[in-house]
């Protein structure tokens, strides 16, 4: 499929080792001169610098473009991306008279469109995905059957009567012109139809149609390309038969390739515990070489690594780590989304040439003409045809819409370009008409469809938050309509899903996801702690508000209490230490394994404090407070540490399945936390406030205002009305775009106030020297240098918690008897604020986690482009 | 004489069905003879354990909530009438009903009916009200095993919490049917028979 022409290279990263190779061929030359201190060698960077600099050009457009709202608001980007194209060609023509720059199609299909292929499948709702496959697979397959041979044969039928004047084709040429032009193309789709937002059912078929008919389109091509080539006269029916056949073949084996590299990806991602820094490198690799595959076997590219994506994503999800999943996210957008944006502005670069300009007005005008009506027909009868088998009809609206949808773009254009002119007489007047389709399609229509879309009112996404009532009754609903397919005997969606899912839990989990993972998928879970994330996020936004946060801000009155404590109590050790590594060892310590090691005890340690906060502050079960309450004032001894750490290994979402030591460092941290907490309901709380419940009573001894509030109400979540009232929306944009209560909000003050974090807690929990050696260079010295005496106590709360409970039991005696023996109320107080620090740490990570949560269906594949930055 | 009767009862209540629910011949045909073969006592009826025969439905985690919907209440024996009437519960509403007049009763496929419908699997006691033991009951089931009693209680009074209005602890039929009102009800539930 698509050999590929010698073509000269822009992009081309090949040219490079030429570069090279032309450098050292020089340098004997040089070595006769005497040593320049500075060379100017453009030669050796050129090509690389080249690329640079496009990209730069690309992205800097992007934010010109979005400087103005109204701007964007009505040009979609693609269309301002081509004119900008256009400018910029028509400069470089100007000063070179060479169109030296163009999309090729190596770069296209090798660089540019797999990352946004990948992109669409690893995020595609699948779902939503398997629920219409029977449509897009109609639309994909007979639709652009039925695309390509109209349009072939009708242009040829009106070249029959001689409007068009004399070309040098004939019918086969007609049709693979036809079969090139016929095929919507996914990323103009995308880029328009995520502008767009319209609902996703719709959404779904417009593009998984663009996705799956690449099979098609490719078959197609070769068939007609190999037609041309052996002359229509040496065309029989065996080799018709062959290019039906092909088709069977080069579609599943496209998929089936796929899927192998998803199974093979899925299977890695389990292993990759101890290598996280390269495990989304995985991912992108191996999803790369299912397309390379698939393109060495000369079968479909773009369904094979649409497939890997598919297919894998469940599973990688679940076992790479949180950051490695924020991490594949944004590479896999960013990458997409630069992609789209090269392509598009070298759609514009391309036209800019004169050699490969050839106006035939007829054949032009006609083939528009043509492209528009016969999608409009096609999708008409084969809506009809659908509506008869599906549950959800598509309306008249509907069809408009992905008639006025088929956009063709870049694929099209990349094929055409791969004509050979020798067999293809006509190939200049082709590659002009498939540009001028090209920027009709996106431009114009990609300019009206919006409002379009807002005229016909079609029915929009609508980002709303994830209620854990709607995901319960939602899997009811899945279960009574698989029983009632079941009881009906016939087999269907709900059916097959359910077969899936059972052959899925039964076989495939067990064998692709680790086994911590197994266990915490259930979404119904994962719902139910996004929700409790959100809570701790509302209660700092809600403190904030308040202007209460006293307990991330100490006053400094304090300070002189804290004195008293020169041990570092576990909470304010955490706090440092996590923010201390996040915001300055981070870029200094080269170290990657030393890093990647901290690092992981200290999410885990943060991972258990969330759920500590989580559990006993934000959310409690109503039955099990009252137990908790602690009845006269008794500190209930052994049951509760044993239900705690017990809640602890249940809640476990990081992977402790083959660390013991993490868990018996959960444990003393379970002991050691419970045993704070339970301490202060004991001596900070009036015996009046002992039917509080545990959160409340926590609230209150550590703030004056909040205990007002925490009084109230004895429902947790009533704590924070307003905030709970706000809309989450798990749109990113608009998460961080909320006003008041919004993610950038929190995160802003809490870097606006961190700084002070550590300052203070370094003078309340250890000696001057330490903070100067913290302050200086801290990373360095700690990493490096850890047998001087001076760092160990650093270097061990620099190395989380579990040292201090594994290798010194009498240091963890310590602190159990510090908080056993609190003398003065002052210190109880301190004592009281510093557990309050503890969940502290828990905000910097959350955050992030929050921005990274499972996207849901809702979000449009490509939606996290929409995150640009609004100024 | 034993097969002119059941050509009879099917042809009377074959005409009564198709004109109650609106389902066209072939699909009455068609679970008609689905119908007849899970009738293990070919007596007309289907007992619970007709129903326990699929394979599928024993597996699925609501089966037996499923199936007991099927019967009135206090009886043992379902017929296909009866059968019929719940699966009803389930056509997709067609575009020409939803103008329809509303004076009318309300037909089986209506969004509330739908919705009253998952209610009942979830009120065991027919108090109206899903009670906090009710709905972690139904969450065992969908949930599984892998979670803790006390995570699932955590969830349970979260989802009441979430739907509860008048502050009983237990979700009403209005408090579902408002805590479900974004959910394209008429969708998720609804299956198209085959002809």
């Amino acid at each position: 499929m698509r050999q590929v022409s010698g073509v000269a290279l822009l992009l081309g990263l090949m040219a490079l080792p030429a570069a090279l190779g032309q450098r050292s061929s020089e340098s004997p030359k040089y070595s006769n001169q005497s040593f320049a201190i500075v060379s100017f060698k453009w030669d050796h960077v050129k090509e690389p610098y080249i690329i640079a600099l496009w990209i730069l050009v690309a992205s800097l457009a992007k934010i010109v473009f979005h400087l103005s709202h109204k701007v964007t608001r009505v040009v979609p980007e693609s269309a301002l991306l081509i004119v900008l194209g256009l400018f910029l060609g028509g400069i470089v023509w100007a000063a070179d008279h060479i169109a030296s720059f163009s999309l090729t199609p190596t770069v296209f299909f090798f660089y540019l469109l797999p990352p946004i292929v990948l992109d669409a499948g690893y995020f595609m709702p699948n779902r939503l995905f398997f629920g219409n496959l029977g449509s897009i697979l109609l639309y994909a397959v007979i639709g652009t059957v039925w695309n390509a041979a109209t349009t072939g044969l009708s242009l040829y039928g009106v070249y029959l009567t001689g409007i068009m004047g004399q070309l040098h084709s004939g019918l086969l040429d007609f049709l693979l012109f036809g079969s090139l032009i016929a095929a919507v193309d996914p990323v103009a789709v995308l880029a328009v139809f995520e502008e767009v937002h319209v609902n996703e059912v719709l959404f779904i078929i417009v593009f998984g149609e663009s996705l799956l008919n690449d099979a098609v389109t490719v078959v197609l091509y070769n068939v007609f390309d190999s037609f041309v080539a052996i002359g229509a006269a040496n065309v029989t029916g065996i080799e018709c038969l062959k290019g039906i056949v092909s088709f069977f073949v080069v579609s599943l084996g496209g998929t089936l390739v796929g899927i192998f590299f998803a199974f093979l990806l899925s299977l890695v991602s389990r292993f990759t515990k101890h290598v996280r820094i390269i495990e989304p490198g995985f991912v992108f690799i191996i999803s790369y070489l299912s397309y390379l595959t698939a393109e060495m076997l000369s079968l479909s590219a773009i369904l094979a690594i649409t497939f890997c994506g598919i297919c894998c994503q469940k599973y990688v999800k679940a076992n790479i780590s949180e950051q490695s999943s924020t991490t594949v996210r944004y590479t896999m957008k960013m990458m997409a989304s630069g992609a789209e944006t090269i392509i598009f502005m070298f759609l514009g670069i391309s036209a800019v040439d004169p050699d490969i300009w050839t106006w035939n007005t007829a054949f032009i005008l006609l083939t528009l003409v043509f492209i528009s009506v016969y999608r409009v027909i096609g999708v008409i009868i084969q809506t009809w045809i659908l509506n008869r088998y599906r549950t959800v009809q598509l309306e008249i609206i509907d069809q408009v819409v992905m008639s006025y949808g088929g956009l063709r773009g870049a694929v099209a254009f990349a094929l055409v370009a791969l004509l050979d002119k020798d067999k293809v007489k006509d190939r200049n007047l082709f590659v002009s008409t498939t540009i001028i389709v090209v920027f009709f399609t996106v431009i114009f229509q990609g300019l009206t469809i919006k409002p379009l879309v807002q005229w016909l009112k079609v029915k929009k996404t609508e980002h709303r938050e994830p209620k854990l009532n709607e995901k319960l009754h939602g899997r009811a609903f899945d279960h009574i309509l698989s029983a009632i397919e079941d009881i009906s005997g016939q087999i269907g969606h709900h059916y097959l899903r359910d077969k899936w899912s059972n052959f899925d839990r039964k076989f495939l989990r067990k064998i692709l996801m680790r086994r911590s993972a197994q266990k915490s998928r259930d979404q119904i879970l994962n719902v139910f702690h996004e929700l409790n994330l959100k809570d701790a996020i509302s209660y700092v936004a809600e403190g904030e508000r308040r202007g209460s946060l006293a307990f991330i801000r100490s006053p400094s009155t304090d300070n002189t209490v804290n004195v008293d404590f020169s041990t570092p109590l576990p909470g304010t050790v955490e706090s440092s230490v996590s923010y201390l590594l996040r915001e300055k060892a981070g870029p200094v310590c080269l170290d990657m394994q030393a890093l990647e090691q901290r690092r992981k005890s200290i999410r885990d340690t943060e991972d258990t404090l969330a759920h500590h906060t989580l559990q006993q502050y934000l959310y409690k079960p109503r039955q099990e407070r009252n137990s908790s309450v602690i009845p006269n004032g008794n500190i209930p001894s052994e049951n509760p540490v044993q239900d705690f750490t017990l809640k602890e290994k249940d809640l476990e979402f990081s992977e402790s399945e083959e660390n013991n030591d993490y868990e018996t460092l959960h444990l003393g941290k379970g002991v050691n936390f419970l045993a704070n907490v339970t301490k202060q309901n004991f001596t900070d709380t009036p015996a009046g406030d002992m039917d509080h419940d545990v959160e409340m009573t926590e609230y209150s001894s550590s703030d004056d205002q909040l205990n007002q509030n925490g009084n109230v109400s004895v429902n947790p979540l009533h704590f924070f009305p307003s905030c709970l009232q706000m809309p989450w929306t798990q749109n990113y944009s608009s998460l961080e775009n909320r006003g008041n209560i919004s993610l950038s909000a929190v995160s802003e003050y809490i870097a606006s106030c961190d700084p002070n974090v550590p300052d203070l807690f370094w003078e309340s929990g250890t000696d001057m020297n330490n903070k100067e050696t913290v302050n200086s260079g801290y990373c360095s010295e700690v990493s490096f240098k850890s047998e001087n005496s001076q760092e160990e106590n650093t270097l061990l709360m620099f190395e989380g918690l579990e040292d201090s409970y594994i290798k010194e039991p009498q240091e963890k005696k310590m602190l159990l008897d510090i908080e056993g023996n609190y003398r003065s109320a002052a210190a109880r107080r301190v004592q009281s604020r510093r557990s309050f620090h503890r969940p502290k740490p828990l905000h910097h990570p959350k955050l992030q986690k929050l921005a990274s949560l499972p996207a849901s269906c809702h979000v449009p594949p490509h939606s996290l482009e929409q995150e640009e930055t609004q100024l | 004489k034993m097969f002119s009767d059941t050509a009879f009862v099917r042809d009377e209540s074959q005409e009564d069905i198709t004109t109650e629910h609106s389902v066209s011949h072939s699909q009455i045909t068609r679970l008609y003879s689905r119908f007849t073969s899970l009738d293990k006592g070919e007596n007309g009826t289907l007992s619970r354990e007709d129903f326990q025969r699929i394979p599928e439905l024993a597996i699925n985690p609501l089966g037996d909530r499923i199936i007991n919907a099927f019967f009135p209440e206090g009886e043992d024996q379902v017929n296909f009438r009866g059968f019929m009437r719940t699966l009803a519960h389930f056509r997709p509403i067609e575009d020409n009903e939803k103008s329809k007049d509303q004076n009318g009763p309300e037909p089986l496929n209506s969004r509330s009916n739908k919705l009253h419908f998952a209610f009942r699997l979830y009120d065991l006691d027919k108090d109206d009200k899903i009670s906090r033991d009710e709905l972690l009951q139904v969450l065992r089931m969908m949930v599984g095993v892998n979670i803790s009693d006390e995570q699932l209680g955590s969830i349970a009074d979260r989802t009441i919490q979430e739907a509860d209005q008048d502050g009983d602890s237990a979700i009403s039929f209005a408090e579902f049917v408002k805590v479900l009102e974004k959910v394209d009800v008429e969708q998720k539930m609804s299956i198209r028979f085959l002809h």
